[in-house]
């Protein structure tokens, strides 16, 4: 399907800031993509980002977007979502933005089994400070402030979510930019809180640290480890090792916030009218 | 007698870095932003390399760098920290815990507009928000200034009657990614000078086990304010003793402010930072036609210097003074305000006018400056100031 890029980008805002080869411009068309398919209402939805490289994306996005702070685009989007239901809000964010300083946002939205859809642009580095390591840097990987390489472990985002109680959980990376749009697209039109961990290179601060020398190379990194999640089930503990599964890792259905938030509204009235 | 000093090519943030490897603190915990970020990326590959003894720690978002530091501050450690803009608003509360807590933490801080919009360019927002947390504030105008103010700042929180935390701020891109040259003092005299740190309580002596920062209600927590403000009260005595010591060191003067040709000026500006650079050249020009303009430029902020501008400003009978930083109140900026205050205790008022220019990054060029003295030259024509609050350079 043909893409008329000028409904939904700024054109105007163009060129973008990202650098030659960043993965970020491919997971901006995937959302794209997923919501010209999806044909959902484009004034009926709201972007909302924190702050970084991946958090300038709503910029070039002709919605009524948000750009707030480093971390709490979440905590933003809540209130949306709360105050005007039956808006359909988006969430885009960095590793950084969503894990380290806004990380205790991402937890509670999917506890609560808010309906938002939250989209990070995972590229495991904090690319617009310069390349310092993130919750989501692998170990052994080398950042600025891991010049030993990443002592740390990392979180791994999508159980992160499915363990504090949010009901849908995808990941794909920029080389599946096809399965990539299909998640973005499951993930919108799930009712509840969907949470898309969407890998994407930083040759600039991660690549060229981690004898990744080309964006070329990092998207054949994700080539070589992604597994789709029906194999992944399937493989030993040894045999995962150095891989992740991508596709849809959890797809249930629970009570969502604000559906219970309304039905108490309307308890509460009926009781007050008695 | 001044130590032989080297002659370097630095940005402001490179110098502040180098002079946080001359200090060689215990802990330095931190969390990038821009146009910060220069600093603890240069001050880690000192780390890194072997060049310091600092514990450095990486951590989620500056509201964990300040604490975390406070808590090695607390722990017995000299420790350090160093921000922008949102970071330093993220801060906000552990900078009032950081004071009462009476831990003389040293930061340096790239002054950056806050958002919103966002915008990573300079003005004094940010610090001009943090002035009512207790922290001692001094402000550089250029990158030595920076280096110097740090090296001191660390004499002044660490001293037995002050223990205050101390920020030393200068100008985001302006000054912290601008090139220039300067004077290094060799490591040995800073390391001197600084001494080592030997706080009287902390938490890791165990011989005196001591809490820090239980419940005060209406039984106590007056005393302890009474304390800090008593604490920055005495902070002003103690710059004036470390700069005369400082001087001795490496021949540079510094006190409260500097006054640029303002003995026998009629008119001055009061500027802060990097902007009073520009107007330094306005004046010389604006001098060499017969002019009697001057330029006062404020170093200390916290504690307020109000009695010594007052008796700099004595004799001039028109002030502009330039905010970098709105406060929204209509009624002027902040340096305006207390200024203004300050100089309701003077027999001779001058004319006063408020300026707030510079916001997010945009420039004031010699241009703009010259415009503000004569606006000062029409009002004493006048005898009046006409408007109080002029926003430079702004289209409607
Ligand atoms: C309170 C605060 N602290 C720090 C920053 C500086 N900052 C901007 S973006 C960023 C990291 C972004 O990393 P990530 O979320 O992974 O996004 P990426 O740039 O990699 O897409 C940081 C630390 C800020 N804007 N606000
Ligand atoms: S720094 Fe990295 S994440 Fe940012 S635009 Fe460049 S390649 Fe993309
Ligand atoms: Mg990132």
């Amino acid at each position: 399907m043909a893409l008329p890029l000028e409904q939904y980008l700024r054109v105007a805002k163009m060129p973008h800031i990202w650098c030659p080869g960043c993965g970020h411009g491919i997971v901006l068309q995937a959302i794209v993509r997923a919501i010209h398919e999806l044909g959902i209402d484009t004034e009926k939805t709201v972007i909302v980002s924190g702050i970084g490289c991946s958090a300038r994306a709503p910029g070039y996005l002709h919605f009524d977007t948000l750009h707030t702070t480093h971390g709490r685009a979440i905590a933003f989007a809540t209130g949306i979502k709360l105050a005007k239901p039956e808006l359909n809000v988006i969430v885009i964010t960095g590793d950084g933005d969503a894990a380290a300083i806004g990380g205790n946002h991402l937890i509670h939205a999917a506890r609560r089994n808010l309906d938002i859809t939250v989209i990070c642009f995972n590229n495991n580095i904090y690319g617009m400070t310069s390349g310092q390591y993130s919750p989501l840097t692998p170990q052994g990987s080398y950042a600025t402030t891991s010049p030993y390489g990443m002592l740390e472990k990392p979180f791994d985002l999508c159980n992160l979510v499915m363990g504090a109680g949010g009901t849908f959980a995808a990941r794909s990376t920029t080389y599946h930019a096809r399965q990539l749009t299909n998640v973005i697209k499951e993930a919108i039109s799930h009712k509840g809180f969907a949470f898309v961990d969407a890998l994407s290179q930083c040759p600039t601060y991660f690549g060229r640290r981690n004898k990744l020398r080309t964006p070329l190379d990092m998207m054949n990194w994700f080539k070589d480890r992604a597994v789709p999640v029906n194999a992944w089930e399937k493989l030993s503990p040894e045999e995962r090792e150095d891989k992740f599964p991508i596709g849809v890792l959890k797809k249930t259905q629970a009570t969502e916030l604000t559906e219970v938030y309304k039905e108490l509204i309307q308890q509460l009235q009926q009781r007050g009218g008695e | 007698m001044a130590a032989e000093q080297k002659r370097v090519a630095m940005t402001g943030n490179e110098a502040v870095a180098h002079c946080m490897r001359q200090i060689d603190p215990d802990v330095v915990a931190a969390y990038p932003i821009t146009p910060q970020t220069d600093i603890v990326q240069y001050f880690s590959t000192f780390v890194s390399n072997g060049q310091v003894k600092t514990e450095f720690v990486t951590v989620e978002s500056e509201h964990s760098a300040m604490s975390a530091t406070l808590g090695a501050s607390m722990a017995g450690a000299r420790a350090m920290t160093a921000t922008s803009s949102q970071g330093l608003a993220l801060m906000w509360e552990v900078l009032h815990i950081t004071s009462s807590y009476r831990a003389p933490v040293v930061m340096p801080v790239v002054n950056r507009a806050l958002s919103g919009p966002i915008n990573i360019h300079c003005d004094h927002s940010d610090t001009m928000g943090s002035l009512t947390t207790g922290w001692i504030q001094l402000y550089s105008e250029s990158a030595q200034e920076a280096y110097d103010n740090l090296i001191q700042a660390v004499r002044i929180a660490e001293h037995p009657d002050v223990l205050l935390p101390v920020m030393v701020c200068q100008d985001g891109f302006i000054t912290s990614h601008g090139i220039e040259n300067l004077n290094l003092l060799p490591d040995e005299t800073v390391k001197q000078f600084v001494g080592e740190y030997k706080p009287e309580h902390y938490l890791l002596d165990l011989e005196n086990p001591i809490t820090v920062g239980p419940l005060a209600l209406q039984d106590y927590y007056t005393e302890v304010k009474y304390q800090q403000a008593k604490a920055m009260e005495n902070a002003k005595q103690v710059i004036l003793d470390v700069a005369a010591e400082y001087e001795k060191i490496s021949g540079r003067k510094y006190g409260f402010f500097e006054a640029y040709k303002l003995d026998d000026a009629e008119r001055a500006i009061v500027v802060l930072s990097s902007t009073a650079g520009t107007a330094k050249a306005v004046v010389d020009s604006l001098r060499a036609r017969g002019e009697k303009v001057g330029l006062l430029k404020p170093r200390v902020l916290r504690p307020f210097p109000a009695k010594e501008l007052v008796d700099a400003l004595s004799s001039v009978q028109a002030v502009a003074i330039m905010d970098r930083a709105d406060t929204f109140s209509t009624a002027g900026g902040q340096l305006f305000v207390e200024i203004r205050s300050a100089l309701y205790e003077s027999d001779k008022r001058p004319l006063m006018k408020n300026y707030i220019l510079g916001l997010g990054g945009r420039d004031t060029t010699t241009r703009e400056i010259t415009k503000v003295y004569s606006d000062l030259a029409a009002a004493l024509e006048k005898g009046r100031v006409e408007e109080l609050i002029t926003h430079l350079d702004v289209r409607e």
